[in-house]
């Protein structure tokens, strides 16, 4: 009886039924301490970010260096504590895991890192690499999962795996290394994967070889990929979705198509002018853009937080008023006062 | 664990770690012998047995290769008895009136340059009631014969020839083991040649009952004894010496890793977990590093034990604390931060988990030539200890070696043999530990780099 209560509530939490995840209002806050102690402020890495995501579903986040990607994304993955809003992800709310709990949501969300080299250890080989998150999450049988290593790396195209399965990192190329950092996050068969800035660190040549992987991966095992980047140019691998990012907040939401035809948030405007399409035309007109500085995330300015940047200001409402979200377009979302009317 | 495998391949590129190795082997190889041919028990018999293990032994004897440097040859130790020696006869005869002799003939070479040390005859005799009769003389090789002496044998019986006050006196005022063997016709009589040639004692045993039996040792203590010599109380300076290494590599190997390991387990808890924890660590490490360590051993050693297993033991809890701590710590603050460890967060691996498969794998390379080198550290400190007079009371080390050369003034008796033994092992141990330490640093620290 008590178990049919306590499942109602929680279905009862993620009412808008078919997400996978959940993101509520998450605010992740890193505090400032003065001399080691004593309070001096917060960094409001993420400020305010409400998002959901449906399985087998691709979104891209895109925004400038610091503006709150990476706190996202690990918070997402239970490495950061958000001081306020919630995470549900596959009927499991984070603040509320234990132990075991928190090892199993780990168990289910795959991280790609930016930097394949530092993300594996330099002392292991590629098969303890594949071997941890096996070990550590109750596989026992060794054989069983030998196999679950040499299949993962026939799927990331590590083949002839006997070439590469008792290699070290350092004797691998950066895109072996990122495909054996891929592989390691599919192991545990997750259901979504998170992947921040997978090819920025890798070789112009291989980057669209390890996009092609991650789009192939979602498309057969039907996974969820929150894909960070800053890069506009390469979203339209395998993304659906891109949520633009600015100091903290999610700016704007659209399919792609959307956002790159019909930008509504001047920053997005900004941004899709700094984009690096590989053609020599944009090369020229690639300048600094957006101008300016990002803000503060400890003192963030009142009213829209661009609003120091915006070439389009609206005086006495922008540097005032934060801005709501508003949907101008139908499922084209964007925090703008510019839009107010729509 | 590859790495650590290439890493420790390329010790061959190294001469001094090749020689290094070697001697180490070496140095394993005489202490499992030591262990496997002389058990513990055994060693402890023949280093504490008292007069009774030692009574055929000179004492403070010079090892025997010392005479390969000097002209004047010493005589070695000559031991001779009576049962069972091609080179004794023994004869029974039984007289009418009941009695039986018993007559026993040593017969041995003398070639050494100068007289012996001693001169003596162990008896053991049976019988009921009344003690047998010995009678000695002596038979030069020049063909004089001379009376050594008489007495009455008990059951055990010492005749120590040399300090005979009647032979004394019978041989003109000469010590026994002087006139005994000197040549007659020595030119400086104040100052007598050794007669080299074949010698016979003759010892006659009249046994008054008509059963019972007797036997008799009979030692010529030389002035040389043995590989090693022996010390002021006749033992065999071979049995400290050989036992010592077994000893000496244990203390030194426990101590080194145990400190090794413990202070990089205690610094990779510290450094993973920091708050509290590891300033917690890091006080007590402030503290440690303040307090007097050998004057805390020392009395250790004088209040409460000196047993080698509660030194070892204060020596590790002394040391794991230690300045390696600071330095482990800042490198494992710099590893808690890679992208690896973050991503073994990820998929869930322990706090247990990261310390000991993520940080510490990374430190080992570091660890390695400092365990070396930590060695003979502590096996000086053992032997160190022992010289102080705190040293295991019942273990022949190294350090006791001196200890009780020390002790009995051996340089000023010109005993160097009794020092420079000890000390030539313990400098071959902290070179070997050295040679290849040192190169281990260079072989692994190129590697530190990729940190
Ligand atoms: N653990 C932390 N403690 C304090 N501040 C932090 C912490 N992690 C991140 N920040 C701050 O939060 C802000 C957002 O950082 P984040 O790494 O999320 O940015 P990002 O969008 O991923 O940038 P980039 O594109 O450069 O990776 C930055 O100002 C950063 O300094
Ligand atoms: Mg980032």
């Amino acid at each position: 009886m008590a178990e049919i209560l306590e499942k109602k509530l929680k279905d009862q939490d993620f009412s808008d039924t078919g997400a996978l995840l959940q993101v509520k209002r998450l605010h992740v806050w890193f505090e400032l301490r003065r001399f080691g102690f004593g309070h001096a402020g917060y960094v409001r890495a993420v400020d305010d970010v409400s998002f959901e995501l449906k399985a087998g579903q691709a979104i891209a986040v895109v925004g400038e260096s610091g503006c709150g990607k990476t706190s996202l994304m690990k918070t997402i993955l239970g490495l950061n504590t958000p001081i306020k809003g919630d995470i549900i992800f596959d009927g499991m709310k984070l603040s509320e895991l234990d132990r075991k709990g928190m090892m199993e949501y780990r168990s289910k969300i795959g991280f790609v890192q930016q930097d394949p080299y530092g993300a594996l250890p330099p002392f292991m080989s590629i098969r303890s690499i594949l071997d941890e998150p096996l070990i550590i999450n109750g596989v026992k049988d060794p054989k069983e999962r030998n196999e679950r290593i040499r299949q993962v790396m026939e799927e990331v195209r590590l083949s002839p795996v006997d070439d590469f399965i008792e290699k070290f990192p350092h004797m691998l190329s950066g895109g072996q290394q990122q495909r054996v950092v891929i592989a390691r996050a599919m192991i545990l068969e997750p259901k979504l994967i998170v992947a921040d800035e997978p090819v920025s660190m890798l070789d112009a040549s291989v980057r669209v070889e390890i996009l092609k992987l991650l789009e192939n991966l979602q498309k057969s095992h039907n996974l969820a990929v929150i894909y960070i980047t800053h890069d506009l140019s390469t979203v339209r691998y395998f993304s659906e979705r891109i949520f633009v990012m600015y100091a903290g907040k999610v700016a704007e939401k659209a399919v792609v198509d959307e956002i790159l035809n019909n930008p509504l948030h001047p920053y997005t405007e900004a941004l899709l002018t700094a984009t690096s399409e590989p053609d020599a035309a944009n090369a020229r007109i690639y300048k600094e853009v957006p101008p300016g500085e990002p803000p503060s995330l400890v003192n963030p300015p009142t009213g829209c937080n661009y609003h120091p940047r915006c070439p389009k200001i609206i005086e006495g409402l922008c540097d005032l008023e934060d801005p709501p979200e508003f949907e101008p377009v139908p499922n084209h979302l964007t925090l703008c006062w510019l839009h107010k009317d729509a | 664990m590859e790495a650590l495998k290439r890493s420790f391949g390329e010790i061959r590129k190294y001469p001094s770690a090749v020689i290094g190795v070697i001697m180490i082997l070496v140095l394993i190889g005489l202490a499992i012998y030591t262990v496997a041919t002389i058990p513990y028990s055994e060693a402890i018999r023949l280093w504490r047995g008292g007069e009774d293990i030692w009574y055929s032994t000179p004492r403070n004897a010079f090892p025997v290769w010392t005479n390969w440097f000097t002209d004047v040859k010493q005589p070695e130790t000559i031991v001779m008895f009576s049962e069972d020696n091609p080179d004794v006869t023994k004869e029974y005869t039984t007289t009418s009136s009941g009695k039986t002799d018993i007559k026993m003939s040593y017969t041995f070479d003398y070639t050494a340059d100068d007289f012996p040390q001693e001169l003596s005859l162990f008896f053991k005799t049976e019988y009921v009631a009344k003690e047998p009769f010995a009678s000695i003389t002596w038979e030069t090789p020049d063909g004089r014969t001379i009376r050594v002496g008489d007495l009455a044998v008990s059951r055990k019986q010492t005749y120590r020839i040399s300090q005979d006050e009647a032979l004394v006196r019978r041989l003109g005022g000469e010590k026994p083991e002087v006139g005994l063997f000197a040549d007659p016709e020595s030119p400086d009589p104040e100052n007598p040649q050794v007669l080299k040639g074949t010698y016979k004692i003759n010892v006659s045993v009249l046994l008054f009952e008509d059963t019972g039996d007797a036997s008799a040792e009979y030692v010529v203590f030389g002035e040389v004894f043995g590989w090693a010599g022996t010390d002021h109380r006749r033992r065999d300076l071979m049995l400290p010496l050989m036992w010592g290494a077994p000893i000496a590599l244990l203390f030194g190997l426990l101590a080194s890793a145990g400190i090794s390991v413990l202070t990089m387990i205690i610094s990779a808890i510290g450094g993973w977990y920091g708050g509290v924890v590891d300033g917690i660590i890091q006080r007590i490490t402030e503290v440690n590093l303040t307090l007097p360590f050998l004057s805390i051993l020392i009395m250790i050693g004088t209040f409460y034990s000196r047993s080698i297993w509660t030194i070892l033991g204060a020596t590790i809890v002394l040391s794991i604390f230690g300045a390696a701590i600071k330095t482990y710590r800042a490198i494992f603050l710099q590893i808690r931060e890679s992208t690896y460890i973050e991503a073994a967060r990820a998929y869930g691996a322990s706090d247990m988990r990261i310390i000991f498969r993520y940080l510490i794998p990374r430190i080992i390379p570091l660890l390695i030539p400092g365990l070396v080198l930590g060695v003979p550290a502590f096996v000086f400190l053992e032997a160190s200890l022992a010289v102080l007079g705190l040293g295991d009371p019942v273990l022949p080390t190294w350090g006791k070696i001196i200890n009780d050369a020390w002790v009995n003034a051996a340089l000023y008796n010109g005993y160097y043999y009794w020092i420079l033994e000890p000390a030539v092992l313990l400098m071959i141990t902290g070179l070997a530990f050295a040679m290849l330490g040192y190169s281990l640093d260079r072989i692994f620290n190129p590697r530190l780099r990729g940190l």
